[in-house]
C-alpha cells in the first residue's frame, strides 16, 4: 500500500496534474455557483476536455471540478438560498440564516473548512479502508437500502421546528407525491400525467428546489417586505462581516467534523446514497447531539446545524469513490459520469483496478486530498469577494435571483411548461411557508422518492408481498429500532418533556 | 369560530390527498401486474393514504402553536406583479427569445421594486445579460435559443 501511496503522490504532485486540479476546483466553484448547474453537469462539461489528457490527469481534472462544483453550491445556498444540487440543501436551513444575520462571511469560512475537514479525513479513510469497505457497502440490500430512506425522512423531525411535526410529515407526502409523477421506472405506464406529454418525465428536481428555496424566499421577501421584523432583517444583508471564527465556533466545530465526517463517508460508500442522505441525516445527528441551548439556534444560523451537512456531504463525495473504485459501481449521479469517463478511458473499475492500473487508483485519492487543499486556498480569500452579493439591493438582488431560478429551469428543458409549473409551485410554497409549512422535509421526500419506491418494490417482490422484510435481516432490523427510537424521542421530547 | 389558516391548508391537503388516492386507483397497470406484490399503483395508493391521515390529524387535534401572520402588513400589489411578470417572461422566453425578454423581465421588475437609478437598472439587464449569455452559449456551449439575436444576425 506504501508503494501504491507513493506511486500515487508522484503522480497527483507533478505540475501538469496539480495544474489540473486548480483549473478543476475553479472551475467548478463556479459552475457550481450556477443555477441548474451542479457538479453532474460540471464534469460532464469536462469529459471531451479529459479525454485529450492521460486517464489519470484526465480524472484528477475531474474530481478537482467535483469538489469545486459541490462548494459552488453550497455558496448560492448560503448567499441566496438557492442549492442547487441535493445535497446542499441542509447546507442552506442555517447557512441562509447566517448569512442574513450578517455573517456571510462567517458562513462561507465554516463551509469551507468543515468541506477540507470532511474531505481530507474521508480522503484518510479512503486511503486505509477503501478495499474492505467495498465489502461492508455489498452487505446493503434492497430493504436495508428502504430502511435507510425512512431514516432520512425520519430525520425531518429534526428540521421542524417544535409543534410543526404534523406539518412536517404533511410536507414528505407532498414531496413523495411530487415525486410519483410521470412514468413508472419499472413498467413506463404514465401516473398522474393527466395525459400531458411535459409530466411523462416526472417534475425535476432543480424545478423543485428552485420553486421552493429561492423563488419562494425571493417572493417572501417582497410579500413582508413592510412588515417591521423582517426590515430588521434585510438591514443586516448588507453587512457581509468577518470571516474569522472565535474561540467557541471553532470549538464547536471541532466536535462536529469528526463524528459528521464519519456519517458523511459511510453513507457515501453505499451505492445510491450519496451526499444527500448524508448531508440531512448529520443534520440530525448533529442536532440530537447538541446541548438543548445549542438546539434552539438550529434552523436559525446555528454553526453546528452548517458545519455538519457541509463536513458530511464533502465526505461523502469521497466516500462514493468507493465502490466506483473498487466495484466499478457508481454511488450517485456524479460517479456515474465519472465512471463513464473511465470507460471512456478504457479503464474497467474494479477489485482489479488498483492491481492492474495503480497510478490511477491511488493518484485520484492523492489528489483529492490535494484538491481539499487548493480548493482551501483558492477559496478562502475570495470569500469576502463573494459574500458581497448579499450587499446588493434588494431592488435589484429580488429580480436576479428570480431570474437564475427561470434561467435554471429554461436551460434544463427550453419549455414554458416547466417555467410555468414552478412559478405555480413558488406561489404555493410562498403560502406554506407563511404558515410555517417547512420545505426541506419536502424536498428531501422528492429527492428520495424515487429509490425509495424502488427498494420497497424489491423488497416486497422478494418477500413476496409480506412487510416481514423490515425484521427479517439484522442490519434492516437495526435501522428500522434506529427509526422507532428517533420518532418515540420525538414525542417525548414534544409532548412529555413540554408537560414536565 | 374562527379556523387557523394552517388547519385550512390541511383541510386543501386532505382533499387533495383525497384526489390523489382516486388518481391512483385509477392509474392503469398491466394485466399480468393486478395481482402483484407491487405495481405501479402500489407506491401512490400509500402515500395518498398517509396524506389524509397526516392532515386528518392536524385538522382533529389541538395546535400546539399556532402560526401568527399579521395578513394587513404583506404587500399583494408588488408580489402579484412579480408574478404575472414571471408568467409574461415565460411565454415570451421562447418566442422572443433568451436575451430581449430576460432583459426586459430585468428592467421592469427592478422599477416594480421601487428601484430609479436607471445607469445601474440599465447594466444589470441588457450588458449583464449578454455577458451571461456569453458564458453560458460562449464558453459552456449551452444552447440558447433566441430567434430574436438570430433575427438580427447576432447569433447564428
Amino acid at each position: 500500500m506504501i508503494e501504491g501511496i507513493l506511486i500515487g503522490l508522484q503522480t497527483a504532485l507533478s505540475l501538469k496534474n496539480l495544474m489540473m486540479v486548480m483549473v478543476g476546483c475553479f472551475a467548478g466553484t463556479i459552475i457550481g455557483m450556477l443555477p441548474g448547474l451542479g457538479p453532474m453537469t460540471a464534469i460532464a462539461l469536462m469529459i471531451p476536455i479529459t479525454y485529450g489528457f492521460e486517464p489519470s490527469t484526465g480524472l484528477i481534472l475531474m474530481a478537482g471540478v467535483y469538489y469545486g462544483a459541490v462548494f459552488g453550491g453550497s455558496t448560492s445556498s448560503i448567499l441566496i438560498n438557492a442549492p442547487g444540487i441535493p445535497g446542499t440543501v441542509a447546507t442552506s436551513f442555517d447557512g441562509y440564516p447566517m448569512a442574513q444575520q450578517g455573517k456571510a462571511g462567517k458562513a462561507l469560512a465554516i463551509a469551507a473548512y468543515s468541506s477540507f475537514a470532511g474531505g481530507t479525513i474521508a480522503a484518510i479513510f479512503l486511503l486505509i479502508a477503501a478495499p474492505s469497505l467495498s465489502k461492508v457497502s455489498l452487505a446493503f440490500r434492497s430493504p436495508d437500502y428502504f430502511g435507510l430512506m425512512i431514516l432520512g425522512l425520519t430525520a425531518v423531525s429534526a428540521f421542524s421546528a417544535k409543534g410543526h411535526f404534523l406539518k412536517a410529515m404533511m410536507m414528505v407526502v407532498l414531496g413523495l407525491m411530487l415525486a410519483s409523477v410521470g412514468q413508472d421506472t419499472l413498467s413506463d405506464i404514465p401516473r398522474f400525467t393527466f395525459q400531458n406529454m411535459n409530466l411523462s418525465d416526472g417534475i425535476s428536481f432543480v424545478l423543485v428546489v428552485m420553486a421552493t428555496f429561492a423563488m419562494s424566499e425571493a417572493l417572501t421577501i417582497i410579500f413582508k417586505a413592510n412588515d417591521p421584523t423582517r426590515v430588521a432583517k434585510q438591514i443586516s444583508l448588507s453587512q457581509l462581516g468577518s470571516i474569522k471564527l472565535d474561540k467557541e465556533e471553532t470549538k464547536k466545530m471541532v466536535t462536529t467534523i469528526p463524528r459528521s465526517s464519519v456519517l458523511g463517508f459511510i453513507i457515501g460508500v453505499l451505492p445510491g446514497a450519496g451526499s444527500t442522505i448524508a448531508s440531512f441525516l448529520a443534520y440530525g445527528m448533529e442536532r440530537n447531539f447538541v446541548k438543548d441551548e445549542e438546539k434552539q439556534k438550529f434552523g436559525k444560523g446555528s454553526v453546528n446545524g452548517l458545519a455538519a451537512p457541509e463536513t458530511a456531504n464533502n465526505a461523502a463525495c469521497s466516500g462514493s469513490f468507493v465502490p466506483l473504485l473498487t466495484l466499478g459501481i457508481p454511488g450517485s449521479g456524479t460517479t456515474a459520469v465519472m465512471l463513464g469517463a473511465l470507460l471512456g478511458f478504457g479503464i474497467q473499475p474494479g477489485p482489479r483496478l488498483y492491481q492492474t492500473n495503480p497510478e490511477i487508483f491511488w493518484s485520484v485519492i492523492m489528489s483529492m486530498y490535494i484538491g481539499m487543499v487548493i480548493l482551501l486556498i483558492l477559496n478562502l480569500p475570495l470569500i469576502p469577494y463573494i459574500a458581497r452579493v448579499l450587499a446588493t439591493p434588494r431592488t435589484f438582488l429580488i429580480p436576479l435571483i428570480l431570474f437564475f431560478s427561470v434561467t435554471g429551469i429554461y436551460l434544463m428543458s427550453f419549455n414554458n411548461f416547466d417555467i410555468y409549473m414552478m412559478i405555480g409551485i413558488a406561489v404555493v410554497a410562498t403560502i406554506l411557508r407563511l404558515y410555517d409549512f417547512p420545505m426541506p422535509p419536502l424536498i428531501l421526500a422528492f429527492v428520495l422518492g424515487g429509490l425509495m419506491e424502488e427498494n420497497l418494490r424489491r423488497s416486497l417482490l422478494i418477500s413476496d408481498g409480506s412487510w416481514s422484510f423490515m425484521y427479517d435481516r439484522p442490519l434492516t432490523l437495526i435501522i428500522m429500532l434506529t427509526i422507532l427510537t428517533i420518532v418515540a424521542w420525538q414525542i417525548y421530547s414534544g409532548f412529555f418533556k413540554k408537560k414536565s | 369560530m374562527k379556523i387557523s389558516p394552517s388547519k385550512i391548508i390541511s383541510l386543501l391537503f386532505f382533499i387533495f390527498s383525497g384526489f390523489y388516492l382516486y388518481t391512483a386507483h385509477q392509474i392503469q397497470v398491466f394485466t399480468f401486474d393486478e395481482n402483484a406484490a407491487f405495481n405501479a399503483k402500489t407506491f401512490p395508493i400509500y402515500l395518498g393514504y398517509a396524506g389524509l391521515i397526516f392532515s386528518a390529524l392536524y385538522i382533529i387535534l389541538p395546535e400546539t402553536k399556532p402560526s401568527n401572520v399579521d395578513l394587513t402588513v404583506l404587500d399583494y400589489k408588488k408580489t402579484i406583479t412579480l408574478v404575472i411578470l414571471m408568467i409574461l417572461y415565460g411565454l415570451t422566453i421562447l418566442r422572443v427569445g433568451y436575451f430581449l425578454s430576460t432583459s426586459i423581465f430585468l428592467v421592469l421588475s427592478y422599477i416594480v421594486l421601487g428601484e430609479r437609478k436607471w445607469l445601474w437598472i440599465f447594466f444589470l439587464s441588457f450588458p449583464f445579460v449578454a455577458i451571461f449569455m456569453y458564458l453560458l452559449h460562449g464558453l459552456l456551449n449551452i444552447y440558447l435559443r433566441d430567434p430574436f439575436l438570430q433575427l438580427i444576425g447576432v447569433m447564428g
